[in-house]
């Protein structure tokens, strides 16, 4: 697997594929998308990292460890969750709001705040899984 | 982006719930929030040693004395004003996720967080060998979470999901023990209880398949006029799941392989909840969902219950390891409970739910004690231990309650429930069932007891020379042969409540009697789903 | 149509279950992850197989369209493949470290949690 165009050629790829797994979680609340699949795209970025150089390349770069991310974003849907309860609204039912910032109004809502957060769990999860398969493969 | 869908609002009105939503009913998911997000939170701070780790031990317990609060704060409301439903992101049932209180998921949620509130308490003392590794805290919250869920949710599939969320974070307490016991239990747990989990969501499909609804509000509106044949067959595979889950012969030899090798709370903890998740599965599935196909069943059930009970009694005649002693009583209590389901009777329920309640109590403290006194003995083997009544007297006065309590004896919490099942096994001519619970409660007492004179009451036995002369070894040894405040103080709770329930049974019958009758007339839980009635 | 999935799900449910039997962790694993894909087809076959009709709300509509598909059994198999995954996932780094440390993936050699020749107590 680890040869020299893989090697030039995969930090290209994972960028891109980062890239595209934001646009996809973006795009996810009225069209296929979401914060899973873009979670799951963002983890075999990274996976594939961690094959052209490495897992320790992959830690060092991610600086948090990946089920702290996932942790993180558990969290983040938690709360998604419980703003309602500000409003009196069931829990998890999602709040709008448009924000002007200058180049016309953008929708902020907690649904894309949970949606977020799966993409943390998902791509910090399977990132972990991957690179403790790809670690135990070199000893 | 909202604004831009066209909304015909009279739609909107049948989907969406029209009030708002007081404060007070986000009770019913509080108990698994709390857990959940601190669990998270936890998981995301940890650390393997220092003060910080210290921290994480208090916020946890911080958090679990929250949820208890909770628990009792919703507890009070579903007993006063009945089953309380909250759905999820206003959309209504069926089409929407509800949470749905009744007395027996109220009841179960408040013991769960009660017991994990304990077994978070005794982690605080507990020492383990090896380097400093990450604690049990947030898998001990996030299994709380899942038990909660479990407990509470009132769709079909989300049971599913809490099954495998408690899956996931049980997954996480044992993958802590690097060891080759842990490793081999652990391995053998997976595989069974995933096997059992996908063949309930099996069943999930098929049901969705047959009544095209998942509330369990809307099922139970719904089920009684369908065909009954499909129905039978999918109870079958629904029991066998939940079996599965609740280690019920003939699929209960994964538990006394797996339970006894990690530390004692994650046992204790197993024990308590993980095992009487399948019960309560099996009472809101099979005896509220669908009485005629458990009629069907009831025989079968009710020999699954019986073989369960005398293969836990023999396990314990047959056991000479302290840590595994437990897992027996546990298993023979899971035939108890089978018994009281398979006589699909409000005295049989209730029994089988007073045994539920208690039973976390109990088995937690078995747990706790029983691994405590393997270690205070220096040897998990009633052979050749011994010696700890002398050292230990009201640590082992204790273990005696716990024992006869464990074999159903009077005093104690363990003898009401079964006094019920019995009743209402005769009651109804299964002299054969009620023998069957008898004959597992006097085996158990016997080896019970035989465990007791030779573990606690023999004089201390010689130990082995290995180490005798490594100093470091024996300053160790003498150590850890002391009883700290963390482990004794959850010890005495634990058994405070069994001589307790033992002694004042009431309110504990009445409650049980109480969340059996919502069981056998869910009408209030479908009005609390569906308030302007079933659509 | 429905009979034909039914006999698929059918297949990989025996497939599975014979893999489940084996002693050896590996093929154990194989049957986890067929059983998984089985569970999936019988959950699409519940909700009824249609054809043509997605189940997506265009822009400016309310409701779906006459004949489209049921999302239902899609939201579930999305949520089941999710957890069927994480768990194939866990068992295969489980599986793989009891090879390494107990030294063997037969099931039958795996009695370190449980040894064979304990005789119970015979007295007092």
């Amino acid at each position: 697997m680890n040869t020299l165009i893989f090697r030039t050629v995969a930090p290209f790829l994972s960028a891109l594929m980062l890239v595209f797994s934001v646009f996809v979680l973006l795009r996810g609340h009225n069209e296929p998308g979401g914060g899973f699949i873009g979670g799951l795209i963002a983890a075999s970025a990274l996976a594939i990292q961690g094959i052209a150089q490495g897992v320790a390349a992959v830690r060092r770069a991610l600086k948090a460890d990946p089920l702290t991310i996932a942790a993180v974003g558990l969290l983040l849907s938690a709360l998604a969750g419980l703003l309602p309860f500000l409003f009196y609204l069931p829990f998890m039912t999602g709040l709008w709001t448009e924000v002007n910032i200058g180049l016309g109004p953008v929708a902020i809502s907690s649904v894309m705040l949970f949606d977020f957060g799966v993409y943390l769990v998902v791509a910090g999860t399977v990132t972990a899984m991957a690179l403790a398969l790809e670690e135990r493969e070199k000893d | 982006m909202a604004a831009s869908i066209a909304v015909d609002p009279a739609l909107l009105a049948k989907a969406m719930l029209p009030g708002p939503v007081l404060p007070e009913h986000w009770l019913v998911v509080a108990p698994v929030l709390l857990p959940l997000a601190g669990g998270a939170g936890l998981i995301a701070l940890r650390h393997r040693s220092g003060p910080a780790r210290r921290l994480a031990g208090a916020f946890s317990l911080a958090v679990l004395a929250l949820t208890l609060l909770a628990n009792i704060g919703l507890f009070r409301l579903v007993a006063e004003g009945g089953p309380l439903t909250m759905v999820m992101g206003r959309w209504l049932p069926p089409f929407g996720i509800a949470f749905t209180a009744d007395r027996l998921g109220a009841a179960f949620s408040l013991a769960a967080s009660a017991v994990t509130l304990l077994a978070a308490i005794f982690t605080r003392g507990e020492r383990v060998a090896g380097p400093p590794a990450y604690g049990p805290e947030p898998f001990q919250l996030l299994l709380l979470a899942g038990v909660s869920g479990a407990f509470l949710t009132g769709d079909i599939f989300n049971l599913y999901v809490w099954f495998e969320v408690l899956l996931i974070a049980s997954f996480g307490l044992l993958a802590l023990g690097p060891g080759r016991e842990e490793l081999d239990g652990t391995l053998k747990y997976g595989f069974l209880n995933l096997t059992g989990t996908t063949l309930f969501l099996i069943a999930v499909g098929l049901l969705y398949g047959v009544s095209g609804t998942l509330n369990m509000a809307d099922l139970a509106d719904r089920l009684p006029a369908l065909k009954q044949g499909p129905l039978t067959a999918l109870a079958a595979l629904f029991l066998f799941a939940f079996a599965m889950k609740a280690a019920a012969f003939p699929v209960q030899f994964w538990l006394p392989a797996a339970y006894h090798t990690p530390r004692a709370s994650t046992a204790g903890l197993f024990a308590a909840l993980l095992t009487k998740v399948g019960i309560y599965a099996l009472l809101r599935v099979l005896v509220m969902l669908m009485p005629g196909p458990l009629e069907e069943l009831s025989l079968l059930l009710a020999v699954m219950a019986a073989a369960t009970m005398l293969f836990g009694a023999l396990g314990t005649l047959a056991e000479r390891d302290l840590r595994r002693l437990p897992g027996f009583v546990l298993i023979s209590g899971i035939g108890t409970m089978l018994a009281g389901v398979a006589l699909n009777s409000p005295g049989g329920a209730t029994g089988a739910i007073f045994y539920g309640l208690q039973s976390m109590a109990l088995m937690l403290a078995l747990y706790l004690a029983l691994f405590e006194a393997a270690r205070l003995s220096g040897t998990p083997d009633i052979l050749k231990g011994g010696g700890l009544y002398a050292r230990h007297p009201l640590f082992s006065g204790l273990v005696l309650a716990l024992f006869f309590a464990g074999s159903g004896l009077p005093p104690f919490s363990g003898f009401w429930p079964k006094a019920l099942i019995v009743k209402a096994a005769l009651d109804i001519g299964a002299w054969w069932l009620a023998g069957a619970v008898l004959l597992s409660g006097f085996l158990t007492t016997i080896g019970l007891a035989r465990a007791y004179l030779l573990a606690f009451w023999h004089p201390e036995r010689a130990r082995p020379a290995g180490r005798a002369g490594d100093k470091a070894g024996q300053a160790a040894a003498v150590g850890t042969r002391k009883l700290g405040l963390s482990t004794t103080l959850p010890l005495a709770l634990l058994g405070l409540f069994v001589i307790g329930f033992g002694l004042f049974p009431e309110s504990l019958l009445k409650l049980a009697g109480d969340a059996a009758s919502g069981l056998a007339d869910p009408t209030a839980y479908i009005r609390s789903v569906f308030p302007g009635g079933a659509p | 149509m429905e009979p034909v999935f039914a006999l698929l799900a059918t297949l990989f449910y025996a497939a599975a279950f014979y893999l489940l039997l084996s002693r050896h962790v590996v093929r154990m694993l194989i049957g986890v992850a067929l059983l998984g894909n089985g569970v999936n087809l019988s959950l699409f076959l519940a909700g009824r197989l249609t054809r043509d009709v997605p189940p997506v709300i265009g822009a400016g509509e309310d409701v779906l369209k006459a004949g489209a598909a049921n999302p239902l059994p899609q939201a579930l198999i999305l949520t089941a493949i999710v957890i069927s995954f994480s768990f194939f996932a866990y068992l295969l780094v489980l599986g793989y470290r009891a090879y390494q440390t107990l030294g063997t993936d037969d099931t039958r050699a795996m009695r370190f949690a449980e040894p064979d020749r304990l005789d119970p107590p015979s007295g007092y």
